[in-house]
């Protein structure tokens, strides 16, 4: 089952004809629309009509997460404020998030690439499918929502949390389909076990998960769990969100669309293409965006493509599940997290030292982030009373920063191991694999 | 069908089109919008080999024909209906007809000629009402009617138009348009080159907006009517002005 079969069994040829024309027409929108990239390409001499080939895309600057925050909060928008009719953000460093707009098009567009995902993952317009993604600023509850109902089928727009009402729901609604983030999925399984009722008893056929890292044991875990068949997708809110890419039903890499979004993998150290099949950082330039396009995006995801035929007859390329990231971005429950969010925080609070560990971990399918701070000597031998404000106020600030949760726990001075001179700053015991 | 990629074109110093790169798939109409100046016709032009393009491909069921001459790239089927219809007004409606048959001749089909100059009176039976009056007699969209008749009477694969809409009245234009769609819909292919974007797109499968040589926008025809830029610059709707206006 195809939603767009025109356009996702599409000849490799038409394809790269598409690809090229759009690029070419993105570039110059952007040229015409967009300051910092006239600036930017203009700094490097780079004449934008001479931008023949995909070859030639590689001239083109990288753009990153920083380029976005620095021009927080419209300055790449390619479209003027009233012709955006959505926006969405994800998290960032202090105050500084990244914002992102969609045009009516875009909208339409993006729900569309979602409608191929969750066709490519087994939906039809006869599910009931349950959105436990969180709805708002992030891309994730939206997007899937749009997309599910561009398939027309019957939409449950939970969002996340609740798991107690999740289950009852899926019960009484009899959902058949389920998307949120792996662990939720994980999470919710282990609830209904423990609740004693049985999985057979539910309708369940479809998860489709995303937003997160996961492996194949998770996935069969789930899959054994729940009694569904488990697909992975990708997105990013900088490039879409949801609808970047997505597994079909034979569960080996994710289709990406790649009539909108032209990829790349690179090394990260040298920035030079890897050899096709290789592992590296994925790359995108977005081929039909109106209100943010972006070009050669850092995605920051490693990955390798899989330019094989699949035997479910799409000719898009896949890529793999992601493998890691080349920075040091966490994500816990699906939200992106910077050790550097948690360090501005806790600088700026007196009595910490700027000494600083992050525990990750994943207790009964779900996230956990635990601080751990040195704190000022003079604090530590004071009264409970004193500890417990600091405690307190440390959790506050960082709930507000980070949007999630966080332990916090306040050690002794010089006891954070050092180790030549640059601490370990996070420790992940969440195992994948 | 069509296939060009980063086609610049142009004539003597003047460069027209800087990058272009399109396609039209068979059976499809695809418009290029565009306001006065943006290279439509010099697209079309370089297409049919009326102007030698400088560099890029042109590649026309599956040969690269950017250096061919005019009559080779019409004996491959890619005929143009040029702007203002240029048809020999001192030679009669039939006359005219027969000379867009040119290849046809060559090709040593008279049966079929006579068999498409049928269609054609079919299609526009005004001209079989009119097949001995001098074309310079007719009206404008009987003109522009003729010279459609004409490019199709060389059997093309790929029918090109330049500004069809020109100069006449909105009931002819109108009808045009049918015509147009009723040529598609009896499986031929059709780039049409209009600065009537809203009438063009409302018809198209897909289409380009080109500005200053450049191509700035593609898609469907229907994401091309809601684009608020295309709204803006071709379709009349100026949402600056309206808010002006309210203030």
């Amino acid at each position: 089952m195809y939603w767009e079969p025109e356009f996702e069994s599409m000849d490799r040829e038409e394809l790269q004809q598409l690809q090229l024309e759009r690029v070419e027409a993105t570039l110059n929108r952007v040229h015409m629309n967009v300051p910092f990239y006239r600036r930017k390409f203009d700094e490097l001499g780079i004449d934008t009509d001479s931008i023949r080939s995909f070859d030639d895309i590689r001239r083109l600057p990288f753009t990153t997460k920083d380029d976005l925050r620095a021009n927080y909060p419209y300055g790449l928008f390619a479209v003027p404020l009233r012709e955006v009719v959505r926006l969405h953000a994800s998290s960032g460093t202090t105050g500084m998030a990244t914002v992102v707009g969609y045009t009516k098009n875009d909208l339409k567009t993006w729900s569309n690439l979602v409608a191929r995902v969750l066709t490519a993952g087994g939906i039809t317009k006869d599910d009931v499918i349950q959105i436990a993604f969180g709805y708002g600023l992030f891309t994730g509850g939206f997007g899937l929502h749009y997309g599910a109902e561009r398939i027309g089928a019957s939409v449950i727009p939970i969002s996340s949390g609740n798991t107690l009402r999740q289950i009852k729901i899926m019960q009484d609604f009899k959902t058949t389909a389920l998307v949120c983030t792996p662990s939720y999925a994980l999470l919710i399984a282990d609830t209904i076990k423990e609740l004693g009722i049985n999985i057979n008893a539910l309708s369940l056929k479809y998860g489709l998960f995303g937003a997160e890292p996961w492996s194949e044991a998770m996935r069969k875990e789930i899959e054994e769990k729940l009694k569904i068949i488990a697909t992975d997708n990708y997105g990013l809110s900088e490039v879409m969100g949801p609808g970047v890419a997505g597994e079909c039903l034979e569960k080996n890499g994710l289709h990406i669309n790649e009539d909108h979004f032209l990829v790349e993998i690179i090394d990260p150290d040298t920035f030079e293409p890897v050899a096709p099949g290789e592992i590296g950082e994925l790359v995108i330039t977005t081929l039909t965006k109106e209100a943010f396009p972006v070009i050669r995006f850092r995605t920051r995801d490693l990955t390798r493509l899989m330019s094989e035929p699949c035997p479910c007859g799409r000719k898009f390329q896949r890529m793999q599940r992601v493998m890691g990231r080349t920075d040091d971005m966490l994500i816990i429950k699906g939200v992106n997290v910077f050790p550097s969010q948690i360090e501005a925080v806790l600088l700026d609070i007196e009595g910490t030292e700027p000494h600083y560990q992050l525990v990750v971990d994943r207790k009964d399918a779900l996230d956990t982030i635990a601080v751990h701070v040195e704190v000022s000597e003079h604090i530590f031998f004071d009264e409970m009373k004193k500890q417990n404000k600091l405690i307190a106020l440390i959790k506050k600030r960082l709930a507000s920063e980070l949007g999630i949760g966080v332990e916090v726990k306040l050690v002794e001075k010089k006891t954070l191991e050092r180790t030549e001179g640059k601490a370990k700053r996070v420790i992940d015991l969440r195992k994948l694999s | 069908m069509l296939k060009i990629k980063n086609l610049e074109s142009g004539y003597g110093k003047l460069k027209v089109l800087k990058r272009v790169s399109m396609h039209v798939n068979p059976g499809e109409i695809v418009t290029i919008v565009g306001s006065n100046g943006a290279g439509k016709t010099t697209l079309l032009h370089s297409i049919a080999g009326l102007l030698k393009a400088r560099s890029g491909e042109i590649i026309f069921d599956g040969q690269d024909i950017l250096r061919l001459t005019t009559e080779k790239i019409v004996f491959m089927g890619c005929s143009l209906v040029p702007e203002g219809r240029q048809v020999f007004s001192t030679m009669s409606v039939k006359e005219n007809l027969l000379l867009g048959a040119y290849v046809q001749y060559r090709k040593k089909q008279k049966e079929r000629v006579r068999a498409d100059l049928e269609r054609i009176y079919d299609l526009f039976p005004i001209l079989r009402e009119r097949e001995r009056q001098l074309a310079g007699t007719l009206s404008g969209g009987e003109q522009q009617m003729l010279a459609i008749g004409r490019a199709l009477m060389a059997g093309p694969k790929l029918i090109m138009m330049d500004e069809p809409s020109m100069g006449l009245a909105p009931l002819i234009v109108k009808d045009i348009f049918h015509i147009i769609l009723k040529l598609r819909n009896e499986g031929n292919t059709v780039l049409l080159v209009e600065q009537n974007a809203k009438a063009a797109l409302s018809i198209a499968d897909r289409g380009y907006v080109l500005e200053t040589g450049r191509i700035m926008l593609q898609g469907s025809a229907e994401d091309l009517l809601s684009n608020k830029d295309v709204q803006r610059a071709y379709l009349g709707r100026d949402i600056d002005s309206e808010v002006e206006l309210k203030l």
